[in-house]
């Protein structure tokens, strides 16, 4: 290949992933659509639900004019839509403070907890994966098989509590409820978020291990691995020089997808450790029908999962050389 | 019919063997199971909370003292009709659009997949939450909101089939004779999809379970004094510290049933050529 072909052809791939970036802008924006078209279909309004019944019709419409209720949907969409960008997503009714507050005090725990089970899930997920692909048909293999298998269908309240019973009350090792708090040290904190990151992690690489696993056993059907086997190359070298390089990208792909399962599993594991991070908060703004809030953290879930999904993509974009020549 | 059915079960492997007798189990307790029952579901029978296993009352009492066996067996019910009914409302809707879109043309297609695809993109706990903030939980609220969620997915899977089959020959040559878009759609290409389509109701059944038993882990699914096994596992999360069967067991069901289902599709999968 000379160099002038790489180099268009790497812009090829810039100009694929920069469309790839402008359709997930576009998906958001009419993600935004959706969740405010939905939120709007609560029967009655803030301003009744901020009254309670014993309110007047007066008080009710001044309040409502005072919220903006009262406007058309549009006007009500574009002004809500200009805030979120500006970083203004509006008033929470519950809290009585703007939701960029609540948010940002829960924002980082999640982004740490998201950290660290991928920390912890990746490289375990990668070995049982490569492992999984390297034993192909035999007894490990289909042992990993079936359990990953169970595991992915298994409800993440079920890994939780098992766990809490387990480590917890059995063998008195770790907390039980995760608190965070800003003068906690990082010893404290760990031990406290040492069992939601566990129980995420158990959830994640179910999923990551397999799609792992599919990733190398598609590159080990490939001639150039029967080559290299052929040669006598060693099996963990076969695995390591000749098949990485090129599963990579897959593998990457895999583990960002699986990465996003994260965040519905979070809605459960943050719940039931008292964990007080972001999808704790969107559970009590249903419970709280407190609406601004709610649709500034399914915006932002939404968000997060499209960043995977584009992270997916574009690896898949950069590294296959017949996707650039296209 | 029997002696053929029973060829076949013996044809799959062992985990899909397995799985197919505890979906039968659950399919059955879904049925009958309340009937079984030892005691009232609602009835305050023992004296203390969250027994452990004893002859009396199999598989212990719970935070209230009632018996967990009885109420399993009746949250099952919840659990499996509200699934399996939200995943055919999911599969047909969703394979109702993906044959319009087949049939339909482009001006048809595009703007549906569009909205698919966009819907696609909200994680699907995500997307329930909102829905059951605006719209509530009821019984049939929550059925339809699980079904909304997995449309989509469902439509993915389902308009990748169709349209691949709408561009054979036979369906080719089934449109030049003239035959009407219905017709296209309801003899010619879906016939040939209801293969993978039953797989995937198959999954779909799964996230739905998992999806309903997670709301209602929430609080957010069915509301007392109903109660499918999510409830179950919600309402005596107190007895964790005692490691209650209270709160192991309906946690243990759901796993049962949901992952024999996929030991299942997992096995058929591997049959088909």
């Amino acid at each position: 290949m000379t160099g002038g072909s790489t180099a268009s052809g790497l812009k090829m791939a810039l100009i694929l992933a920069g469309k790839r970036f402008a359709s997930s802008l576009l998906t958001l924006f009419l993600v935004s659509l959706v969740v405010f078209t939905i939120a709007q279909l609560l029967p009655g309004d803030a301003a009744e639900e901020t009254l309670g019944q014993s309110a007047t019709t007066q008080q009710i419409a001044a309040l409502r004019h005072e919220m903006g209720l009262d406007r058309p949907a549009h006007e009500r969409y574009l002004s809500w839509l200009g805030g979120m960008i500006m970083g203004d997503p509006g008033q929470s009714l519950v809290a009585n403070m703007p939701v960029s507050e609540v948010i940002s005090s829960r924002l980082p725990n999640s982004l740490l907890l998201a950290a660290l089970t991928a920390l912890v899930a990746v490289p375990v997920a990668l070995s049982i994966g490569i492992g999984s692909a390297m034993n192909r048909g035999g007894r490990i293999d289909r042992a990993l098989n079936i359990f990953t298998l169970s595991m992915v269908a298994v409800p993440e309240f079920l890994v939780a509590t098992l766990a809490v019973l387990v480590f917890s009350v059995k063998l008195r090792w770790l907390p039980s409820i995760a608190l965070a708090s800003d003068d906690m040290s990082w010893g404290e904190y760990l031990r406290g978020a040492a069992m939601p990151v566990l129980t995420l992690s158990i959830i994640v690489i179910a999923q990551m291990a397999r799609m792992t696993r599919a990733a190398v056993i598609d590159q080990m059907d490939r001639p150039y691995v029967e080559m290299a086997v052929l040669k006598g190359v060693a099996p963990i070298r076969v695995v390591l020089r000749h098949i990485m390089p090129n599963a990579i990208a897959p593998i990457v792909n895999a583990m960002a997808l699986s990465l996003s399962y994260l965040l519905g599993g979070a809605v459960i594991v943050e719940t039931i450790f008292n964990y007080p991070g972001l999808a704790s908060l969107m559970v009590n703004a249903v419970t709280s029908r407190d609406m601004p809030l709610l649709q500034a953290c399914a915006m932002i879930f939404c968000a997060a999962y499209l960043i995977l999904m584009l992270i997916a993509d574009v690896t898949a974009i950069l590294a296959n050389p017949r996707l650039r020549a296209q | 019919m029997m002696a053929s059915s029973l060829r076949w079960a013996r044809s799959l492997p062992l985990s899909a063997r397995i799985g197919l007798a505890f979906v039968i189990f659950w399919l059955a307790v879904a049925l009958v199971g309340p009937m079984l029952a030892p005691y009232p579901v609602g009835a305050f029978v023992d004296y203390d909370v969250f027994d452990g296993m004893s002859s009396q009352y199999w598989l212990g009492s719970d935070y209230l003292g009632r018996d967990v066996l009885s109420r399993l067996l009746s949250g099952a019910r919840y659990t499996v009709g509200l699934a399996a009914a939200a995943a055919l409302l999911a599969s047909a809707t969703g394979t109702a659009l993906a044959l319009t879109a087949a049939v339909g043309g482009a001006k048809v297609d595009e703007p549906l997949s569009r909205f698919m695809d966009t819907l696609i993109s909200i994680p699907s706990k995500i997307l329930s939450l909102v829905l059951v903030a605006a719209f509530g939980s009821s019984l049939s609220l929550l059925l339809l909101i699980a079904a909304i969620t997995y449309v989509p997915g469902n439509y993915r899977i389902a308009r990748a089939l169709a349209v691949n089959l709408a561009q054979m020959d036979y369906v080719q040559v089934a449109r030049a004779r003239g035959e009407g878009r219905i017709h296209l759609a309801l003899t010619e290409i879906l016939p040939n999809m209801i293969h993978p389509l039953l797989a995937d109701f198959g999954l779909r059944f799964v996230f739905i379970v998992l999806l309903l038993s997670g709301l209602s882990f929430l609080g957010l699914g069915v509301q007392p004094p109903d109660a499918d096994l999510g409830s179950l596992v919600r309402e005596n999360i107190s007895g964790l510290g005692e490691g209650a069967p209270a709160i192991l067991m309906p946690a243990i069901a759901i796993a049962s049933l949901t992952v024999s289902v996929n030991l299942l599709i997992d096995g058929l999968k591997g049959k088909r050529p």
